[in-house]
Order: structure tokens, then sequence, then C-alpha cells
């Protein structure tokens, strides 16, 4: 037990390295994931699909990237791989806002869903449209260089995307407490009724937008980590980071400043348990019950108040 | 044709069968007011209590442990939801975070990292004297395991009791009016306690059924989403058993086509096959918007 511990926590802050090329770098689509998952919830919007989401902006930036990555430069190239990232993300989320609009299923059922297309879809582009010319492995080839996203520190594996991360963040916060945008959200996720009678708002929109928005930050960390970890697709991409991304929310109680620490504390997390299941040999999978723990802690510890996503119908 | 039709159906019947079970169970814990989205918690948690179960004491024991575990999971989700009042939906996500998640780590902590495939105490299909021998129904719906055929007997039942006695019409009556079944004087609480932990029961049962009549095996996360379709299966069969376990067979059909694609040889990518039941349940919940006669209470939080 003590060693598994010790071993978690070498993991995580043990060294430098540990710090910035394990805990940060498995932080990083944690933030953008756990942001989009609570301004979702914010808003009213249960939405479950950040993990698909994630898929389909990793996939589409990998596309690209294979498509032209040698012929434009990193600056035109990492931007454009950012930007079709998101709208990828946004789109897949798109879906399920447009079958809740237009035919009412409920999106945690729909966005569920739409993970397990989303798997099957990269299983079907590791071994078609996007295989590596030998045709022997289930992953893309490895991307452009100038499709590579820059690291922050030399010698450490921290990449843009962290920032990016944390950018969005600081922004979305500024966006829920400073603009007439956020006191819709919040009004809209506290009570759709009240925000159309007394509010003049209109709610659909709002939700939609926020749902958008929210599939949008997923593709933009599926974008990232293929830019700035992996530099090729492949099946096992994410190691779960949407759902992960739902304790990283709650555990904020769904505030944009609060993700920050919170993802860097699953993060971690996530990072001390690789090392554990090495050298301790507990199995990383761990990590699931954890999260689960702590979602119901959480519960359990807002007995009585509010239900934390408002009310939905 | 047949030579391909009959394989098709067969394996239609066999997979819809531990659907049917999470279903069932999500129908009546339903019908009493509450949406439970943690049945793939309680599916994969029924998978491993069957292996475990099995591996100690045989097929039947499997079954017996398949259920308990469920039931187990089922205890943390009333627990939340009915006593702490905490909302239904992330609680049941946390809950399949939780099943998915304990499972691995039990399966790989007991059997070894590497997680090696071992196989188990499997019951084999049994084809009923007389009944097996009529053309193509027989092959299709009397050559099943011992778990299809306890459907055709529990499906009929569950109907009987949900529409035709009092049980069952409390059940229904605090499903569509928390408010007016406490003026009746029901205990709405212990209703609830009782139809989770039944729908724990039964998603049990289907993770048993898949590990111990149909894989053979456990893997890690091979609900596969079973839990989430049994929630579609529900709304197909619009809040009633035989239309319930009627859509069930429709979504054994959308995983059959996998093997039917196989035999054919056609040339589509496969994983548009694996797609297909997430893609159908989609497309199902779309179509049936209005048509839907959800209970009542499942708009409002649950307690």
């Amino acid at each position: 037990m003590t060693e598994a511990l010790l071993a978690l926590w070498d993991g995580a802050f043990g060294s430098s390295y540990a710090i910035w090329s394990a805990t940060l770098v498995r932080s990083a689509p944690l933030l953008l994931l756990g942001l989009g998952v609570a301004l979702a919830f914010r808003a009213g919007v249960l939405n479950i699909g950040a993990e698909g989401q994630f898929l389909l902006g990793a996939i589409s930036a990998t596309a690209l990237a294979q498509g032209v990555g040698g012929d434009l430069p990193g600056v035109v190239m990492i931007p454009l791989m950012a930007v079709v990232g998101a709208a990828a993300g946004a789109g897949w989320a798109g879906i399920a806002a447009w079958l809740r609009h237009r035919f009412g299923v409920l999106e945690v059922i729909s966005t569920i869903m739409l993970n397990f297309v989303a798997l099957a879809t990269i299983s079907w582009m590791v071994r078609g449209p996007l295989q590596e010319p030998t045709r022997i492995y289930p992953q893309s080839a490895e991307i452009a260089h100038a499709a590579q996203w820059p690291f922050l520190i030399p010698g450490q594996r921290l990449h843009l995307g962290f920032v990016l991360g944390l950018l969005a963040c600081v922004i979305a916060w500024v966006v829920l407490t400073r603009t007439a945008t956020g006191f819709r959200i919040r009004a809209v996720g506290a009570s759709p009724s009240a925000a159309t009678s007394a509010g003049g708002i209109d709610v659909t929109r709002t939700v939609t937008r926020v749902f958008l928005v929210s599939g949008a930050c997923a593709g933009l960390a599926g974008a990232a980590e293929v830019g700035g970890v992996t530099w090729a697709l492949y099946e096992g991409i994410s190691p779960g980071y949407g759902y992960t991304a739902i304790a990283v929310a709650l555990l904020a109680r769904l505030h944009p400043g609060w993700i920050i620490g919170s993802a860097i504390f699953f993060g971690a997390l996530e990072a001390g348990a690789s090392a554990m299941q090495r050298d301790a040999g507990i199995p990383s999978v761990v990590v699931q019950v954890i999260v689960a723990v702590i979602i119901l802690g959480v519960l359990a510890g807002s007995q009585r108040r509010a239900r934390p996503t408002g009310g939905r119908r | 044709m047949e030579a391909l039709l009959i394989p098709f159906l067969d394996a239609t019947i066999r997979t819809a069968t531990p659907l049917a079970y999470a279903a069932l169970g999500e129908l009546v814990t339903e019908r009493s007011g509450v949406i439970n989205i943690g049945m793939e918690g309680i599916i994969i948690a029924g998978c491993f209590g069957g292996l475990v179960a099995a591996g100690a004491g045989g097929a039947a024991m499997g079954f017996l442990g398949g259920a308990l575990a469920g039931v187990l999971m089922a205890m943390i989700f009333a627990w939340f939801v009915l006593r702490l009042r905490a909302d239904a939906i992330i609680t049941g996500t946390a809950l399949t975070l939780l099943g998915l998640g304990l499972t691995g780590t039990l399966y790989r902590g007991v059997f070894g990292l590497e997680g090696a495939a071992l196989g188990t105490p499997s019951i084999a299909p049994v084809a009923i004297p007389g009944l097996s021998s009529i053309p193509v129904l027989g092959p299709v719906l009397f050559t099943q395991s011992v778990m299809t055929y306890l459907l055709y007997l529990l499906v009929p039942v569950l109907a009987w009791w949900l529409m035709r006695t009092h049980a069952g019409l409390a059940l229904r009556a605090v499903g569509e009016s928390r408010a007016a079944a406490l003026a009746a004087g029901l205990d709405v609480r212990r209703i609830r306690w009782g139809a989770i932990l039944f729908g724990g029961a039964m998603g049990g049962l289907c993770g048993a059924t898949l590990v111990l009549a149909q894989v053979g095996t456990f893997t890690e996360g091979m609900s596969a989403g079973r839990g989430f379709i049994a929630i579609a299966i529900v709304v197909l069969g619009r809040w009633r058993a035989v239309g319930t376990a009627l859509a069930a067979v429709v979504f054994g059909g959308a995983f059959a086509l996998q093997y039917l694609l196989q035999a054919a040889g056609w040339a589509l990518p496969y994983q548009l096959f694996l797609a297909l039941p997430y893609l159908l349940t989609l497309v199902l919940l779309a179509a049936l918007r209005g048509r839907a006669e959800a209970p009542a209470e499942l708009a409002s939080p649950a307690e």
C-alpha cells in the first residue's frame, strides 16, 4: 500500500520530469474537456459525450495534418489544426444538440451513443483512410514536423495545448461572470422557464450555442493531443479523458476558475496511476474507481442543495 | 439464403437475451419514476460477479453471483438518489464509471496484469424436443440457452403483473404522480427502492448471461454500451413488457448483423456494423418522439 502510494506520488510530482512531462501534459486535455463539460452542465446540458467529441477533434486534426501537413508552415498549420479540431468537436456535439431540439432525444443518451460511434469511426480511420503507409499497424503515420505543436520548456513535454486550456478557462470565467452571455447561460441552467418569461431569453438558442462550445472545447483538446503529445492517431488515444472530465467539472463545482486546479489534480492522478502500474503492479484502471468515488463524494456532499445542473426540463 | 438467415436469426435471439434482461429491469425502474442511467455499470458488475461466482461454484452459481453484484450496485444508486436526493443522471454516470473501473481493477488484480482471457463454465444451448424441429422457428427460438426460455415465461408474467395486479398498479401510480401516490397512502420510497433493486438484479443477470451464455469469457468493458441501449429499448418498447422484449429483438438483430456480414462477405468496413446498434438507438429515439408514453415522474427529481 505504502509502496503503491509512493509510486503514485513519484509519478505525479516526484521529479521535474514528472511534473512538466507527465502530470501537466495529462492535465492539458482535462482542462479543455472539463471546461466543456462544466459550461454545458451550467446551461443544463448534460453533455456526457466529451470523449466522442475529443476523438472527432483528434481524427480531423490528423486528417488535416496528413492532407496538407508538409505544405504549410507551422504558424499556419497549428492554428488551422486547432480550428478544424474544435469545429469537428462542435459538429459532433451539434448532432446531439439537433436531436435534442428537433426530436426531444435526451442528450445523455445521444452523446453516449455518439461516443461509441466515434470509437467505431476511429477504428475504421486507423485501418482505412488514415492508416500508415505500410498498412501493418492500426495507426496513422507520424504527422509532419510543421504540424507538431511546440513544447514550452526545453527538455520537457509540456506543449502549447496546456496554455490554450488555461486561456480557455480564464476566458470562460470572465464570460460567465462578467457578460450578458454568461448571465444568459446561468439563467437558462437555473430555470429555463424563468429565463424565458422573466429574462426574455431564447433558451433554445442559448442551450444550442453552449452545447456547440462545449463540443468545440473537447474537439480542440483532441487536436492538441495529436499535435502536442502523440503526433499520430490510434485507437487508444484517450484513456477515458472524456469521462474523467465529468469528475473534473463536478469537483470544480462547474466553476471555470477551479477547473484549473481540478484538472491538474486529475492529471496528477492519471500520471501517478501509470507510474503505479509500472512500479507497484496496481492496475491503472483504478483511476476510474477514484473518479467515480469523487463524483459520488461531491454528490453526497451537496445533498439537499439545488441539483448541480439546475432544472433540466 | 436459409443457410445465412437461420444463423442470423439464431444470433439475433442469442444477443437479444441479455439485452432483454437489462431492458426489462430498466422498464420496472422507470415505471417507478426513476431513470437509472447507471445500468451500464450494473451490467459490467453482473459480468464480473457472474465470472467469479461461476468459477467458484459452476454456471448456476454464476447467475446468482451476477444478480447479486447487480443488486449491490443498484443499492448504491438507490441510496444516493432516494436517500441523499442526488441527481439521478449524474449518480448513474458515476455508477457506470464505478462499475467499469472496479471490474477492470479487480479483474487485473485477481487474474493478472495482462488480463489474460480465460474460459468459464458456461451453459450450452438446449434443444427443446419437438418444438426445435419446427422449420426455421425451431432452430431460432427453441435451440437457445435456459436464460432465453426463462424470458419466454418472465415476459408474460411481468406484463400481467404490471398491468393486472395491485402491486403493478402501485408501481405505475408512483411513476405517474408521486404526489397522488403519496396521497393514496403508498410508500413511494419503498416502492422505488424495490423497483431499483429489481432493475439491479435484472441488469446483473444481463451481465451474467453475457458471460456465461453468449461470450464465454470476461473482457474489460464488455458491456459495450448495453446499459444505454437498454434505456433506448424501453423507449422503443413504449414502457410495456412485451413491447420491450420485442424491441430487444430489434437491437439483437442490429448486433447480429455483424455475423451476417462476416458470413456474406460484404465489402463494407466492419466498423459500420459495430456502430449500427448505436446509430439505430439514435434514429429510433428520434423517430419515436411524441409517441412515447413515458412515466410522468421521470421528468422530475427522484426522492
